[in-house]
Order: structure tokens, then sequence, then C-alpha cells
């Protein structure tokens, strides 16, 4: 398994944080796919011998956790919420419209490894539905033409600059607007 | 035009959430008195703050609804052992979008609530679990707590007292069972989270490394720093009696206006929240039904008539419109206001459809470790999935009924009830539409739920 340095180090500090070493396997492999995109056996291994535990005592975490990978998603991985308050929305409508669109069924990744598509539980922002994640950032209300737009710049990769479309992420304050100087 | 009587929100909590001027840094925090609550904390005797958030009242927002100021005093101080603090932010419950505002927007005020919680249960250590999905999120937190770190906020020595507490952020990796407090334990220990029975793993006796926990909801936690900055007494006095503080109510599905909104426990109905607050439902459309608390939560019929008696020995007689909108209210009628995600349904809604699509929510995040959960919530997918596919029997309502009683009470933990409710209320104020599939089997819904 290789993994950069700057990874290698990230591994070092957060297990440090937790009393006991198990307790950092979740973070420890969050770090791991978040760059290798899964977690191999021979990545169960080599965590396992880091934490001082059985590679079963991570194998049996990566098949448990919806989020955790055997096999890795696209570059591009789009996560569809299907539960109740987004399906009120019509999230079902718009999942089959990005899958037109991209190619590519829900559930799997397309031949040439650009999009992949995954119906999701419930992404805990229901009143914006349906909720749309493009990797990290989460985009609301796509839905009807909408959606079709949306799947549209994200099938040409012109999304990030498409002004209709900020994620929840990207509408953040983030610095307090420049104080008004005095005189 | 905003109508004379339009109930007007009370906001504690979100004070800052929608100001352009707002940002997530310590700067701003700080500017808006951020942190002043924690200097009062340190000066105070542990117990007192634990006190005060007894007289407070505040009852626990991640769903249960337990007084938060109970759940302190079970903690085992005798054992000598470490104790922790973890703040439940795992937001799973589907309908429910609070803490993600709360996190996202105004992190420092989560921090300060728990490290006033923390000295005041005297927490070796703090966590944060949080939903992997909230990427940005934990980078949030993150950032923040290295700021407040600088500033000595938390961490070794806080505000130059005796007084140390780490606080780690914990990301989570997409299981709603991770939720249940026992549960979000074992996910900490870096093990599967299957829960535990309780007794004897109460968490406040036996939690993380069978050590002392606490383990308390985002929102709880962010009030404690508003019941010392108010008083436990005047705290009290917010909202109801034994519903005291705001709520911060979470409205999603078929209403022109969804969103987070935050209210006096009992300042408005459902009725209010649906037509006055959210703007009332899509044009054309009827109210159908609500699920008021979370999916999990018994959902209520538009044309019901609920009667009975209170608490406090009042008698009541409501429609869907006048439950009042606090923890007593929904209960009262044989619900919950559960997590406070209020979902609203109208006619154009299959309620089989949506019967399925909660079916393959819980069977999708059963842990498995319950026989009776992990058969039953397969099964009952299966069969509403069956029915909405047009292959509906007669027989079908009977049997999805006798799987989810097999479940309710027979389960380590409440995720058994969380999977069973749904089905049983379904069942018992919508048969009819379970029947009629039966017959008109080939009948597609127009939207599509599952």
């Amino acid at each position: 398994m290789e993994i950069t340095q700057d990874t290698l180090t990230k591994i070092d500090e957060v297990i440090l944080r937790y009393p006991e070493k198990r307790s950092a396997a979740l973070m420890v492999i969050h770090l791991i796919q978040d760059e290798i995109g899964s977690i191999s056996d021979e990545s169960c291994t080599w965590i396992a011998e880091k934490l001082e535990l059985q590679p079963i005592n991570i194998k049996e975490l990566i098949t448990f956790y919806p989020m955790l990978r055997e096999t890795p998603w696209a570059d591009k991985h789009i996560r569809v919420c299907r539960t109740l308050p987004c399906a009120l929305r019509g999230s079902y409508a718009t999942c089959k419209v990005l899958e037109e669109k991209l190619g590519v069924k829900e559930g799997h990744v397309r031949e040439d490894g650009e999009f992949s598509i995954e119906f999701m539980e419930c992404l805990a922002d229901c009143g914006e539905g349906p909720v749309v994640m493009v990797g990290e950032e989460t985009y609301e209300n796509i839905e009807g033409k909408k959606a079709v737009t949306f799947a549209d710049l994200l099938a040409t990769g012109k999304l990030d600059n498409a002004r209709d479309f900020t994620s929840y992420e990207n509408s953040l304050v983030r610095e307090p607007p420049s104080r008004k100087t005095k005189g | 035009m905003i109508k004379k009587n339009t109930p007007q929100e009370r906001r504690i909590i979100l004070k800052h959430a929608d100001d352009p001027n707002y940002s997530n840094k310590i700067s701003c925090y700080k500017k808006n008195g951020g942190y002043k609550m924690l200097k009062k904390a340190l000066k105070m005797k542990p117990e007192e703050i634990g006190d005060e958030v007894m007289k407070s009242g505040v009852r626990g927002r991640g769903g249960a609804g337990f007084p938060a100021g109970m759940k302190w005093k079970f903690l085992d101080r005798k054992s000598g052992k470490p104790i922790y603090l973890i703040c439940n932010a795992d937001e799973s419950e589907p309908g429910t979008f609070k803490d993600r505002q709360i996190m996202h927007k105004d992190p420092h005020q989560l921090i300060e609530g728990m490290m006033i919680t923390a000295y005041a249960i005297q927490a070796k250590q703090a966590f944060i679990y949080i939903r992997a999905e909230f990427f940005e999120g934990a980078r949030i937190l993150e950032q923040a707590i290295t700021e407040a770190k600088e500033k000595k906020f938390c961490g070794d020595n806080i505000l130059g007292s005796t007084y140390s507490c780490d606080l780690v952020v914990h990301r989570g990796a997409g299981a709603y069972i991770c939720g249940e407090e026992t549960g979000l334990i074992e996910s900490l220990e870096g093990k599967r989270p299957n829960p535990r029975i309780k007794p004897p793993y109460f968490p406040a006796v036996l939690g993380l490394y069978q050590c002392p926990t606490i383990v308390n909801n985002v929102e709880t936690l962010c009030n404690v720093k508003h019941i010392l900055e108010i008083g436990g007494e005047e705290f009290s006095k917010i909202g109801k009696p034994n519903n005291t503080g705001t709520r911060i109510w979470c409205v999603s599905g078929q209403v022109q206006k969804p969103g987070y909104y935050e209210f006096e426990c009992g300042a408005l109905t459902l009725g209010e929240m649906i037509y006055d607050v959210c703007g009332g439902l899509l044009p054309g459309r009827t109210l159908k039904a609500v699920i008021p608390g979370g999916s999990s939560s018994k959902i209520l019929r538009a044309d019901e008539r609920f009667s009975g008696k209170l608490k406090d020995g009042t008698e009541f007689d409501w429609g869907i419109e006048d439950i009042p909108l606090d923890f007593d209210g929904p209960a009262s009628v044989g619900s919950m206001s559960g997590s406070g995600g209020i979902i609203i349904m109208d006619d154009t809604v299959d309620m089989v459809e949506a019967m399925a699509n909660i079916n393959a929510f819980y069977a999708h995040e059963s842990c498995g470790q319950c026989t009776p959960c992990r058969e039953g919530s397969l099964w009952m997918r299966k069969i509403t999935k069956r029915m909405c596919e047009g292959d509906a029997r007669e027989e079908d309502a009977d049997l999805l009924l006798s799987v989810a009683n097999q479940i309710e009470g027979r389960t380590i933990c409440a995720f058994g009830e969380a999977a069973a409710w749904p089905t049983q209320s379904f069942i018992a104020k919508f048969r009819n539409e379970f029947e009629e599939k039966a017959k008109n089997g080939s009948k597609k819904a127009s939207l599509k739920l599952i």
C-alpha cells in the first residue's frame, strides 16, 4: 500500500488523539480511503498492524459502514438522497435524470471511471430536497427542469463555474465582511 | 403579507444562523459575546452548573426528550474512572436537519456549550461524533477547535484554570445506528456499532471504555450555554412547564416553505406551522398526513380527531391542526416530537409507496444484531416493495402488521421500535390503501417513492 508522507503524518497525529488506539480506526480508514479510494485487504492488514489489532477488526468495519469501500467509486461520485423527505420532492426522478445524462446506473461506476452514482439514505438536509452531493459538496432543490440542467452541467464538466448552482458548503459565510473604517 | 396572528420565531440557538454578516470564525463569535459563559462557568462549582441545568428543565433534543440535568445526575462519580463527554452529531433521523445549521454556521456555540458541560461533569476528554456525510462540517469544527485551543477555550488549562479537557472530532461512516448512544460509543471505540443492552450499559455508568459517559445532542449542548446566560430558573419560564426552552423544528416534504424554524416550545400548533409559517401546501393540494418527529415517529392522518387527557389533567379534543408543537403535544396523540423533523404529505402521496420508502430505510440501517429487527425490517421492505410493483396480496396488511409487532419490544435498542412504529401506524391509519393495492395492483403511483 502506497500513501503519501502527508497522510502518514496525519495518521500518526490522529491516533494520538484517542485514549485507546483502536478508537482511531474509522479516522485512519477515512484518511486512507480519501487518498486511494478504497480499503484493500492489504490496507486492512496495514491499518491493523498500525493499531495493534487483527485485520478482521478492520475488515468488519469496512463491510459494515455504508461509506467505507472495498472497491473505489469514480472520480466524480454523485450521491442522491433517496429517503422520504427528498423522495416527496422528486428525488427518484432526479436520480433517473442523472442516470440517463451521466450514462451510469445508480450503485455503479461508469466504464471509463469518470462518474458513479449512489442512492443515499438521508443526507440531513431535508428542507431543501431533493439533495444531491457531488464529491463533498451538497446541492439543494435539484428537481424537475433544474435537475436536467444540473445533470447537463455535471456531464460536461461545467458545474463548478455555473452561477445557478452554489453548493451549501460554498454558501457558508467564511469571513465576516470587512469593517468600515472611520474617516 | 404577514397575518397579524402569525406566530413569531424566537431564535436563541439559531440567532445568527441566517445572518450574512456572521461567519463561523472565532473572531465573529467573540465579537457577539462568545465564550463569556465559559468564563463564568469556570468560576462556578461544577455541581452548580448541573443545578442550573436541572432547574431549567431542558429536555434532550436528540429524540427521546430525556431531561438533560437528570442524565447528568446519573453519572457515576464514585468509580474513580475518567469521565467522558460525547456530542451526538450523527443527525441521521430522516426529516431532521437542525444540527447541520448549528455546526456549519455557528460551531463555536457548540464548542462553548460542550466545554461548559465538560467542566460541569468534570470530563477528562470530549468528542464530537459527526456523521461522515458532513465533510465540510467536520473541517469547520476542526478549524474551530484549533482556534479555540489557541485562545485557551479548550485543551490544557482552560482560560488559565487547573481544568483541562481536550476536544476531538470523530467522523462516522454513514450508519444511522450510530445515532443510538450505545451504538455510537461502540463506533467510537473502533468497533461495529452494535448497540449495548441497558441495563447494565447505561452510558452514565458504563459508557466509553466502560467509563462514565454523557452523550448529548448538539442542540442540547448549545442550550447549556444559554441556560447559564439566562439562568436555569428563567430558562424554565421559556416555553411551557415540562417543555422548556425553544425547539428547532425541521419541516420537510410537500409545503410551500420547508425549512428550520425555532420557536418557544408550545408557542404554535401544527396547523399554524403548516399554514402560517410554511405558507401552506403546494397549489391545489390538500393535507393527507404528517409524520411529526422524524420518520420513526407514528404518522398522523389529516382527518383524525384526537381526544384524551393531558398530564396536567386537562381534557383535549384536537384535530391534526390543533396539536401543540412541544414535547408533550405529539406524544399525547400517540406519536412523538422526536428529533423535531416534521414531514408533510399531501393528497398526491400513495401511502403504500411512502411506507415502502421508509421500510427501505430501516432495512438498510438495521445493524443486524437482533434477529427480529434484522429479518423483520428486510421482510417489511420486501413486502411493501412487492406491493408497489403490482404484486400486492389481500393478506399483506395483516402480514406487515404481524412482522412489525414481532419486532417491537424484542430488540436490544430502540431501533426495533423505530422500524416497527411506522408500519404499525401506517396500517392502523391507512389500511384501506394497503387493501386497495391488492385489488388494483397494476395502478402506478404518480409520484415514485420507491
